[in-house]
Parts: structure tokens; sequence; C-alpha cells
């Protein structure tokens, strides 16, 4: 039989049932009809290797070479926007790493904007007041039944449609609104700033791992503790790097001749990239934070609240994180549909991962190659968001299930 | 002692006890009023009290409103696309037919098998329609745009990917290893990635991977890919609903003699789809949305066609008016569809 997996270990005589062996396993995982299966297997790869040869010939009838080889050549086309230093005339592979960065710069600026909008727009939508539930629910309509595309060409007009660098708008000091793009106030750290930003991150998940681990052993530490050890944790990279001769000066945009200089600048097409998806994937947000609060029994609500809390405190230390552990698995699916909404960049000519290996596909011809590597990029991307968010969800979510 | 007092107007109206009734709500409340204050006035003038509704480009451009001279002068156009002004008879009948036939799906008492053949039929006679033959002149699909295409694609597809999603959902349940793990590898992939990238896939790769001389029309490489990419979504939907369906059902339904396949004809599956209905009604909300997505490679659907309007030489432009007048059609036709989802959620649900 093939669950019989009693292959005696009479020889080594103990007794019970022992693993199978994989002869055993495989039968066991294989089920019935073996044959059907390697069939169905051989056809596909079959249909994979006519498909193949087909596209060999295709492409030695139109001159071209199978392989990545390719992505040496040098590109003849500029790219709009890019975090890291690239011209006409660096190699495919260059611009197609400026894609993926761009597509993860938005995405991870996206999520981070869609979330904050999302929680708060999904409490204010379970509001009695009823005027800013229906207005939030108003707003989550509008934007489920519209197509996200004419979303994003809607913002892409309306960030057009902005006053031009000289008659900038403003709605708070230092953040400047122009069709040239956003501006927002910054720090100046002589080009050295993300050091310090990843010096600063890493310092503040150290902090918290020691506190967690003081707080198994020794109990919660008093809040001035606390306190002290996350501001020291945000200081020290500062300091050290001001003794290192790093000088910090913050950095507001202003108006110099009929461009604006200085501050933190997003291009019109990244803010409209941006906030199109962010807004687009805060309705969805809105509404996974809605039913995970209305999730949680009201007897939670009504002993809280007899405990004399406040009705943010409510909120803060008893509904939500159990409205978290409902919350996280769907958020997660939004994170991952927004990442893959970024594609849509294409249509409103940000230079995203998909627009630049579209544009590499059209020159060169090489369409193989760059949609094998299109689909291994969003592979990645989502199978690591998913593997990332699975491994919170199992620290924080299902811990206390485990309880 | 608390002292009898009459009902205050508070007492008797929840809508402004809950809205002026605690110091807080009412704070909100003006807020809420405020922002709308500054929000509606502007919006409505340029909507109505400013807007154009007959002339031409030149008295649009004097008034500061909208425009919807433009709109009911380039109407045809992004309704039906490039699709020929003589023939436009036969496009109406064709959205007809297929809102129609929504229509008539939406009806509970309806659902048979019937209904399956109707939509078969009833995609096929709108390919007919649109595209010629017989009587009919032929169109090429090139020229067809608008309205017509938006359903056609979105509709088509959902009919195409019904039945993979089926085998696909049933082959992720199955106890041969080799078929799950064929399935999970299909559905997960193109999952994984965005709708556009298999889109190229279909229009960049796909001819390329054809022998020499052979081609297939672009609008069936689209229907195609979106077909891929539905099924694999409602594969998961129709995976769920199987999953509700109790052991016992089909243990039963052994019993009685059924073989492993009239069971799941006749007991399980349509079990599994009744319970999922609502889940689908909003995958198709989605996909009718996503649609949208085929004028990154050139199509004209309702979109791309309203957009296109606003490039015209003589009105130039208009295209604020342009992505209002297609945001009111998609959000008529998801809002719609929404709420019957929900309807239907409380219709079927057992009580």
């Amino acid at each position: 039989m093939v669950d019989g997996v009693i292959n005696a270990s009479v020889e080594s005589g103990e007794p019970g049932r022992t693993r199978p062996g994989i002869p055993a396993f495989v039968r066991m995982w294989l089920g019935g009809w073996p044959l059907a299966q390697i069939a169905l297997y051989l056809g596909t790869l079959l249909l994979f290797l006519w498909l193949g040869r087909n596209l060999l010939a295709n492409m030695a009838r139109l001159g071209l070479t199978p392989g990545f080889e390719f992505l040496e050549h040098t590109a003849n086309y500029e790219i709009g926007e890019s975090f890291i230093a690239y011209a006409a005339g660096d190699s495919y592979a260059r611009a197609a790493l400026v894609g993926l960065l761009n597509t993860m710069a938005v995405s991870a600026l996206g999520c981070l904007v869609a979330t904050v909008l999302g929680v708060g727009l999904g409490i204010a939508r379970l509001s009695p007041n009823p005027l800013v539930s229906r207005l939030v629910q108003a707003y989550v309509e509008l934007l489920r039944n519209t197509p996200l595309l004419l979303q994003l060409f809607a913002w892409n007009t309306v960030i057009h449609l902005l006053p031009v660098p000289k008659h900038a708008l403003s709605p708070v000091p230092g953040i400047l609104l122009t069709n040239r793009g956003l501006f927002l106030p910054a720090i100046d750290a002589g080009g050295r700033g993300l050091f310090v930003l990843a010096a600063m991150a890493a310092m503040l998940i150290a902090t918290r791992l020691v506190l967690r681990r003081r707080r198994r052993f020794a109990g919660p530490a008093p809040s001035r503790v606390v306190l002290s050890a996350y501001a020291i944790a945000l200081l020290l990279p500062v300091a050290i790097a001001t003794g290192f001769g790093i000088s910090f000066a913050p950095d507001i945009p202003t108006l110099k001749g009929f461009n604006i200089r200085g501050g933190a600048s997003m291009t019109p097409e990244f803010a409209a990239l941006m906030l199109g998806l962010a807004v687009n994937a805060s309705a969805s947000i809105a509404e996974t934070v809605r039913a995970g609060i209305l999730a949680i029994p009201t007897g939670q609500w009504e002993a809280a609240r007899s405990l004399g809390l406040r009705p943010l405190a409510v909120m803060r230390l008893v509904i939500l994180p159990q409205a978290l552990r409902i919350i996280i698995p769907v958020m997660t699916s939004s994170y991952l549909s927004l990442t893959k909404n970024s594609s849509l960049a294409v249509a409103i000519g940000f230079p995203d991962l998909v627009s630049i290996l579209n544009t590499t596909a059209n020159v060169t011809g090489q369409a193989l190659e760059v949609i094998a590597l299109m689909l291994g990029a969003y592979l990645t991307l989502s199978l690591t968001t998913s593997a990332i968010m699975n491994a919170y969800n199992r620290s924080h979510v299902l811990r206390s299930e485990r309880r | 002692m608390s002292t009898l007092r009459p009902p205050s107007l508070l007492d008797r109206s929840p809508f402004l006890k809950a809205t002026i009734g605690s110091r807080g709500n009412l704070v909100l409340s003006i807020a809420v009023v405020i922002v709308a204050a500054l929000l509606v006035p502007p919006l409505v003038r340029w909507l109505l009290i400013d807007a154009t509704f007959l002339g031409t480009a030149e008295t649009c451009k004097t008034a500061s409103g909208a425009c919807w001279a433009f709109v009911g002068e380039k109407l045809k156009f992004i309704v039906l696309g490039f699709y020929p002004q003589e023939e436009a008879s036969r496009a109406y009948a064709a959205s007809a037919l297929l809102i129609g036939l929504l229509a008539l799906s939406a009806v509970p008492r309806f659902w048979g098998r019937w209904l399956v053949g109707g939509w078969v039929a009833g995609v096929g006679g709108v390919i007919w329609l649109l595209g010629g033959g017989g009587p009919l002149s032929p169109i090429p699909t090139e020229k067809w745009g608008g309205l017509p295409v938006t359903l056609l694609l979105s509709l088509g597809s959902f009919i195409l990917a019904f039945p993979l999603a089926i085998v696909l959902a049933l082959a992720r349940r199955s106890k041969l290893g080799g078929i799950r793990l064929y399935a999970v590898v299909l559905i997960e992939t193109v999952r994984g990635v965005p709708f556009i990238a298999i889109l190229y896939t279909a229009t960049l790769l796909f001819p390329l991977m054809l022998p020499a001389g052979a081609a297939i029309d672009k609008f069936a490489r689209a229907a195609v890919a979106l077909s891929i990419f539905v099924s694999a979504y409602l594969a998961e939907i129709i995976r769920a609903g199987l999953q509700a369906v109790p052991r016992g059902q089909s243990e039963a339904a052994a019993s009685l003699g059924l073989t492993h396949w009239q069971t799941l004809r006749l007991v399980v599956l349509p079990q599994a789809l009744k319970q999922v209905i609502a889940p689908i009604v909003n995958l198709a909300i989605g996909i009718f949305q996503d649609t949208t997505l085929v004028a990154i490679i050139g199509m004209f659907d309702l979109l791309n066609a309203a957009r296109a309007a606003a490039t015209d030489p003589m009105w130039i432009g208009f295209y604020a008016e342009a992505y209002v007048f297609a945001a009111a059609v998609y959000f008529i036709f998801c809002f719609t569809a929404a709420r019957y989802s929900l309807w239907l959620e409380r219709h079927l649900s057992v009580p």
C-alpha cells in the first residue's frame, strides 16, 4: 500500500513506524494515475519546446541572438528620473536597475501614505457622527468604482494644472506645489543622509529588541527609561556624524529665478503615480480596517469603557491590537496589489521597471529575455513581501493565539 | 435625584444627537461643513453653473466652467471609438445585447443551464455583430472601440475563464500531487505579476512564438491574456467555495452511487458556486475596471476613446470633461454591480 510506511525496521530492532523512503514519499505525493500526471508534464514540456523552437527560428530570422548578453550593450535612451547616476550610453542592465529602484521607491512610499490615510479613514468611517462616516463612505465608493488608470490620468492632469514655480501653491509654509513637481522641506547632510538614516533605523530596531528582552526578564521599563533609550538611539548617529564633520542644515525649498531650488522634490509623474496609487489603496485599506474593527465583539468595547478608559485609549489599547490580527493578512494583499499596480506608471510616463523594460524590448527586440526579467522581478517582489508579512504575522498576530 | 425634563430636540433626533450631541462631534461636524463649503460651491460652479452645454470650442474657451458641449459633440466617438459611423447601430445593438444579458443574469430565478448557453451564444452574437460576416460588412478588430470593447473584453474573458478556473480550482484540491503542483504554480505565477506583464507577454512575446507566417489578432491576444489573468483569481474564489461545501455532501452523494464526476457536477459544484457568487461579482467589477489597461497596448476601450477625444485638434485639451464623463460611466456600472452584490449576499444567506 502507498501509505504503508511500516517498512519493517526489523533489522534495526526498533519498534514503530519509520519515515518513508524517497520512492514511497513520491508515490504518496503523486497519488493515483502517475502515468497521466507524467504525460501532463511531458505535454507541457513539448508545448514549450515547440514554442521555443518557433521563437528561436523567428529570432534568427530577425537577426537576434537569444540570451542576456544584450544587457551589457549601451542603451541610447534617457530616463526622466533616477536614484542612481544614469545617462544615455550606460548599459541596459543599469537602465533596468534604475527602473527597479523607481518601482520600489514609488511602491514603498505609496504603501506608507496609503496605510496612514487608510487607517485614519477606516476609523473615521466608524465614527458615530453620520457627517464624517458618510463623507468617508462617499470617498471609498468613488475610488472603488472607477478604474485606477482613470484615477492616475486624473492625478496627472491635476498636477500638470498646478501653477508654474513662480506662482507656486503653498498650503503649508515650506511645502510648494507646482507643475514642475512637489517640493518638501528636507535636511541637507552633504549627500551622506542615507547612511545616517540607515544608522538611525538600525539603532531604533536594536533599542526595541533590547527593550523587549528586558521587558521579558525584568518587566516593563519605566517610561522615562524607554523615552531616553529611544532619544539616545536617534541622537547618537547624528552626534557621531557631526563628529566626523557632516553638517546638518535645514533645506527649505525656495524660488530662485524661474525654478525652485532645495528641499526634497518629487517629479510631477512620481507624485501623480504615488498619490494615485496611495489614495486608491487607502480606500480598500479603510474598508479592511473598518471590517477588522467591526469584527471585535462589542463586549470588548464595553469592558474597556467600564474600566474607565477614554475612547482613544480603548481604541489604542484594546480594539486595535485585536483587530490587527484580522487586518494584517488582508493589508498584505493591498500592499502587493499596490506594488503590482505601480506598473501602470507606463501610462503616465513615469520610468518604472515595466516602462523601461518595455522600451528596452522595443529597442532591442529581445522580447523573451525582457519579459522573463519583468516576470521574475515582480514574482520576487511579491514573494518577498508575502514572506516578510507572513513572518510578521507569525510573530505578532498568531502569538496571542498560541498562548 | 435626577430631575425629569421634557425630551429636548437632541433626544428626539438621533441625527442631531450624533452630529452635535457632544463637543467632539460638534467640532468634527463643523470641520466637515467647512470643508464641504470650501469644496462644493467651486465644483458645482464648474460642473453646472459656469459650464457650457451647447456651443463650439470657442464658446467653451471663453467660459470658465466645464465644456459639456465637447462631450455632446464627441459622444459617439467616446462610446464607439473608431468604429465606422455608418455601422454604429451594430455596435449599439452589441452593447445592448451584452447589457441585456447582464440584467437577465442578475435575477436569481433565471440562473440555470440555459443562461450559460445564452451567454455563449450572446458573446458569439456580439462578435458577429461587431466583426461582420454574412450579410454584415466585415469590420476589422482594429476599428472596434469604446463601450462595446470594454463590455466584450470584460464579459467575454469571464466566459472564457470560467471553465479554466473550475478546472484549476479542482486541480488545486486534487489528491494527485503532480496536478496540484501544476495548478499552484500556474495560479501563483499569474497572481504574482501585474496584469500589464501578462498583457505584454501576449502582445510582444506570443507573436514571436508562433510558426512563421501565423498571426493572431491583437484583440484576441488581449482577450486571451485577460482570460488567463481572470482564471487565476477566479480559481481561488471557486476553491474557497469548494472548501465551504461540507464533506458530508460528497459522502452522501457517493453513498447514493454517484460517480466522482457526477458528485462534482450535480452536488458539490452547484453548492460551491452559489456560495461565492458575491465575491465573483466583486471580481467582475475589478476586471471591468482592469480592461482599461488595454489602452497601454494601443486599443481604444471606453477610457482610451475618451482620452483620444480630447486630442482632437478641434477640441484639444478638454481632458477633465472626458475623464469626468468616463468616470461617470464606469461609476454607474460598478456602483450598480457593487450594490447588487450586497443585495445578493443578503438574499442568498440562509437565515
